[in-house]
């Protein structure tokens, strides 16, 4: 097709049938490439990334673990072997037993369930709580700012380790609070991200231009700015995802999450067994470390080509 | 000339790569964006003689900061040379080992960047900084660092000794960027690559620094390669400009040939797009070049600038066009250099409309003073402005000034000190935004400089159109959607564009996306911010021309800010000049640009390049805009006056006085002492 010049800078659309549907035509500025496009090249480089492979494949098994753990083990997690005690890995017991004759392949199974409770569920809660408080204080500064960021500040001086333990000393230690506990240690992190990110939405003209037009505050920050965070708070999400496993397990070691000690879990199973390191029983110690080593490295490698498959 | 004359040959030919500057043979260069190599540089091929000062041209995206780049093989790590050589005085730097290549940026060659706020370490000391490319090269310390007071002195800094002592922060725009050039210059570099060495500077520094690398050249034997999107810059700048497009060079010469006897499509356009002698927009509408730059990668077997060009033909479409010479060392890459007066030139084919009488929107007496630290800064001083029907008052005057100010202060964005009033046809309006009613809001909107800050990303056309109709006239749901396909038509977007975000728009569609949401609520005054700054010109020309238009058809007044003269000078009906907080002269656009005018005007017009050669006589505006926090007594502009009386304009302050209908100076002078020629003397040259 020939372009027929007109002075408004219109003209009939010029090349392929593909590049007509997908490129504006108006004027000498190059078109973007379209979203869908980038979406697609994005997701390409996405999925042949070894890193993100090899990530959905770890955290995926251990998803899988902890909704169906009897496909993978056929002995529950409290039921007693028959190799008997402190018997090393073998064919019979893979992952060997522990010291009261426990099969360990068993309760790193069943193991992976309480930690894929609670890390979730804690980021899900600390995201949903830093991001709100994120954009007010962002978007508003003032008192708002003042104030919440002095009380953010309060909690990220106290340590993990004494707030969990003043936690679980004065409400219990069910599992709800442990979620709440990982949540509020999570919130100041995620707030402060969220609240650079919304600082500088709000000096961009859009915002400017929604407040000329009379916008109340909750509109700009709700409809405005927050559909315009959204990447960063997924990456957050991830990232944030990665330590509340991390933080689970430190607070299962110390035995601040569960009532019953006997449960399979693996923050409990590494402090219950690991003084017998020294006696050379590591098995029932060091497989459950290293389930939890999986599953963070695992979170950290989709979160990794996750941003990297954003940023190129 | 023919094309028998001159037999095309079938490519441009590197004449004696030992002892040109640079020399660039055929390079090829793509990016690998998400996973894919894309083609950025076609074959570019180019040669810069010692000594000589080569401009590149061309639209953003084509390719000039790409080669500039390449030329000193500093390439980001996505990027990979698929072919071609680059050679400095014989030396392949395609072939260098990245030691052999350090020491030829060390020694060899020096780059200018655009920002030079980024190009400076912000926690070093400029003394220290300049001393450093000294220490690079061998220099011990002691030495480097009076080598370094010779190279600020060299490039004519202000006190150099103090500059030494003083933190990039502390100093100006055209300040520090003089550093850098005196950076550059220290190894005595065969070669200087200048990257829109100025785009983001003031007109009248812009100037300034254009002036001292002119002035340098014949001092040193450095050759400049220059990169600019401004014509008039390169026109100033260099001896011969390369026009590229979509990574290749489609025209070649010395910046006479090229300018004036253009022999390209593409330089016709660009040089068609930009307002030039004085045209207005009662005159005729300005070229627009149509269609799209092409995506970086796409395959472009024929010619280049197919899609896009008026004049093409089938042969175009099929052939690869040859290289054409013009004259001697002028050539084009186009198959019908010959047919170039058949590229159309726009007519004019509509009526002037005329003025409204009535002010609509008035700005009486305002001011406005911030608080900052415990002290008073006036940023405005008592403005009077009135806007009639389908009138357009340009706004201009040096960053700085109040130009901003002033038009966030009329939306309501900032609130005036007490006393003064903005009017919406003679009845003042609240002073806040959110106070104001409908009426008053709808009445006055703003279309941004930057239409990526002003638009969300995350909505869609349709959405941001239609929530402004909604807040601004009360339509709801589909009679909502209705008023924005109306509007969104005339703007010239198709219903398509609608449903697509702003990231799918090219910078030209996404600008006219914003003038569409200030449409929306059918407004009396549109303040313009420097709507076309961020835009190209081929696509600035259709952006004025539509603000042309509407404006014809809408009856709207526009207060336009810009600090290009030619553009406010295409759009305007009359022109206010603002020098802190103050406005210095108001009148129509014939008087601005006629015989009298206040001394700042002088020298403001006086900086602008111009595409057209013939350099006026250039009124140097030395020094720094004062600061509104304490500006000079009397006079505000008489420590920069290149007129100024002693002895009166340091002691009181003129009033605005009339001197023809409606043409106001805030001068001490009388008529004749203003319209005598200016002497330069050594004294204001140096201020």
């Amino acid at each position: 097709m020939n372009p027929i010049y007109d002075p408004e800078g219109e003209l009939t659309p010029i090349g392929s049938p593909e590049a007509e549907a997908d490129i504006p035509e108006v004027e000498g500025a190059p078109a973007a490439a379209t979203r869908s496009q980038v979406r697609r090249e994005q997701r390409r480089v996405l999925f042949r990334s070894p890193g993100f492979v090899i990530g959905v494949g770890v955290v995926g098994f251990w998803v899988l673990a902890a909704i169906v753990p009897s496909l993978f083990s056929s002995i529950g997690p409290k039921e007693f072997s028959d190799a008997g005690a402190r018997v090393s890995p073998s064919a019979d017991a893979w992952f060997g037993t522990d010291s009261v004759g426990r099969d360990v392949y068993a309760r790193v199974i069943y193991g992976a369930r309480p930690i894929l409770i609670v890390a979730p569920l804690a980021t899900g809660i600390a995201i949903i709580a830093g991001t709100l408080l994120g954009l007010l204080m962002g978007f508003y500064r003032g008192w708002v700012d003042e104030v919440f960021s002095r009380i953010v500040e309060a909690i990220l001086s106290i340590p993990v380790i004494l707030m969990a333990i003043l936690v679980v000393f004065t409400f219990g230690r069910s599992q709800p609070v442990i979620i709440g506990t990982i949540a509020v240690l999570f919130v100041p992190a995620i707030t402060r991200t969220i609240r650079s990110a919304a600082i500088s939405e709000s000096d961009l003209d859009y915002v400017t231009s929604a407040k000329m037009r009379g916008e109340s505050g909750l509109f700009i920050v709700s409809r405005e700015i927050l559909p315009n965070v959204t990447g960063l708070v997924v990456v957050e999400l991830t990232v944030r995802l990665g330590y509340a496993v991390f933080t689970y397990a430190t607070l299962a070691f110390l035995g601040f999450v569960a009532a019953d000690l006997t449960d399979a879990d693996w923050g409990i199973d590494v402090s219950l067994n690991y003084t017998q390191i020294i006696r050379d029983v590591w098995w029932p110690s060091i497989f459950p470390a290293l389930a939890i080593a999986t599953l963070v490295i695992g979170v950290n490698l989709i979160t990794d080509s996750i941003d990297k498959a954003l940023k190129s | 000339m023919t094309l028998e004359d001159n037999p095309p040959s079938s490519e441009v030919v590197i004449q004696d790569s030992s002892t040109a500057a640079l020399a660039v043979d055929d390079l090829r260069l793509s990016y690998t964006v998400r996973g894919t190599p894309r083609e950025v540089l076609r074959g570019v091929t180019f040669e810069v003689r010692p000594g000589e000062a080569y401009g590149l041209v061309g639209e953003s995206g084509c390719g000039k900061s790409t080669t500039a780049y390449a030329a000193l093989r500093y390439l980001p790590s996505n990027g990979q040379i698929d072919g071609g050589r680059v050679t400095s005085v014989g030396k392949e730097l395609t072939a260098m080992s990245s030691r052999q290549l350090r020491s030829f940026r060390a020694n060899d060659a020096s780059m200018v960047f655009q920002d030079p706020v980024q190009a400076v370490n912000p926690v070093l000391k400029v003394g220290r900084q300049v001393a450093e490319s000294f220490e690079v090269m061998g220099l011990p310390k002691a030495e480097a660092v009076e080598a370094a007071l010779e190279a600020l002195k060299r490039v004519r800094i202000a006190s150099p000794e103090s500059v030494m002592e003083r933190y990039p922060h502390q100093l100006s725009g055209g300040m520090l960027q003089r550093v850098v050039i005196a950076m550059a210059l220290a190894c005595d570099p065969t070669l200087l690559v200048l990257d829109e060495p100025t785009t983001g500077l003031d007109a009248t520094v812009e100037a300034e620094v254009l002036d001292l690398v002119r002035d340098l050249r014949s001092e040193l034997n450095s050759a400049i390669l220059l990169i600019a999107h401004n014509l008039g810059v390169i026109r100033t700048m260099c001896d011969r400009v390369g026009v590229m497009y979509a990574g290749q060079i489609v025209e070649e010469g010395t910046v006479e040939d090229v300018f004036d006897n253009p022999s390209h499509p593409y330089t016709v356009g660009l040089l068609n797009s930009i307002p030039r002698q004085g045209v207005r927009k009662d005159d005729r509408e300005l070229f627009a070049i149509p269609g799209n730059l092409p995506q970086i990668g796409d395959p472009l077997p024929t010619c280049v600038y197919v899609d896009r060009c008026p004049i093409a033909n089938d042969e175009c479409r099929t052939e690869k066009p040859p290289i054409s010479q013009r004259s001697d060392g002028h050539w084009t890459r186009c198959h019908r250099p010959d047919h170039i007066d058949e590229v159309p030139e726009p007519v004019k084919d509509f009526e002037s409309v005329e003025i409204g009488s009535e002010e609509v929107i008035g700005v009486h007496g305002v001011s406005k003073t911030f608080r900052q630290r415990g002290n008073d800064v006036p940023a405005l001083v008592s403005v009077d402005l009135g806007f009639a029907e389908g009138e357009t008052l340009g706004l201009v005057g040096e960053s700085g000034s109040g130009k901003s100010t002033l038009a966030k202060t009329m939306l309501g964005i900032h609130e005036p000190d007490e006393g003064g009033k903005i009017t919406l046809r003679g009845r003042a309006m609240k002073t806040k935004a959110t106070e104001r009613v409908e009426e008053s809001i709808r009445s006055i909107q703003m279309v941004f400089q930057n239409p990526d800050s002003a638009l969300n990303r995350s909505w869609t056309v349709r959405r941001i159109l239609t929530r402004s109709i909604t807040k601004l006239t009360g339509l709801r749901g589909a009679e909502a959607d209705h008023r924005a396909v109306e509007v969104a038509e005339a703007m010239r977007l198709s219903p398509r564009h609608l449903d697509m975000r702003p990231r799918q728009l090219s910078g030209g569609l996404k600008q006219r996306v914003a003038i569409a949401r200030a449409f929306a609520g059918d407004p009396n005054v549109v303040v313009c911010d420097e709507p076309t700054s961020a835009l190209d010109v081929s696509v600035q020309a259709a952006i004025l021309n539509l603000l042309a238009n509407l404006q014809r058809h809408e009856r709207t007044s526009y207060l336009f800010i810009s600090h290009d003269i030619s553009v406010v000078r295409y759009l305007a009906d009359r022109i206010a000049v603002m020098y802190v907080g103050r406005i210095m002269e108001i009148g129509p656009v014939s008087k601005i640009f006629g015989e009298t005018n206040h001394p700042y005007t002088e020298a403001l017009l006086s900086a602008v390049p111009s595409v057209d050669g013939a350099a006026e006589n250039r009124i140097p505006l030395t020094g720094e805009i004062p600061s509104p926090a304490d500006p000079p007594s009397g006079c505000v502009f008489h420590t920069r006056c290149h007129r100024a009386v002693e002895g009166l304009c340091e002691v009181t302050e003129p009033e605005l006085r009339e001197l023809s209908d409606g043409h106001s100076i805030k001068c001490h002078l009388t008529v004749e002492q203003l319209e005598t020629p200016v002497v330069l003397t050594s004294a204001n040259m140096v201020g």
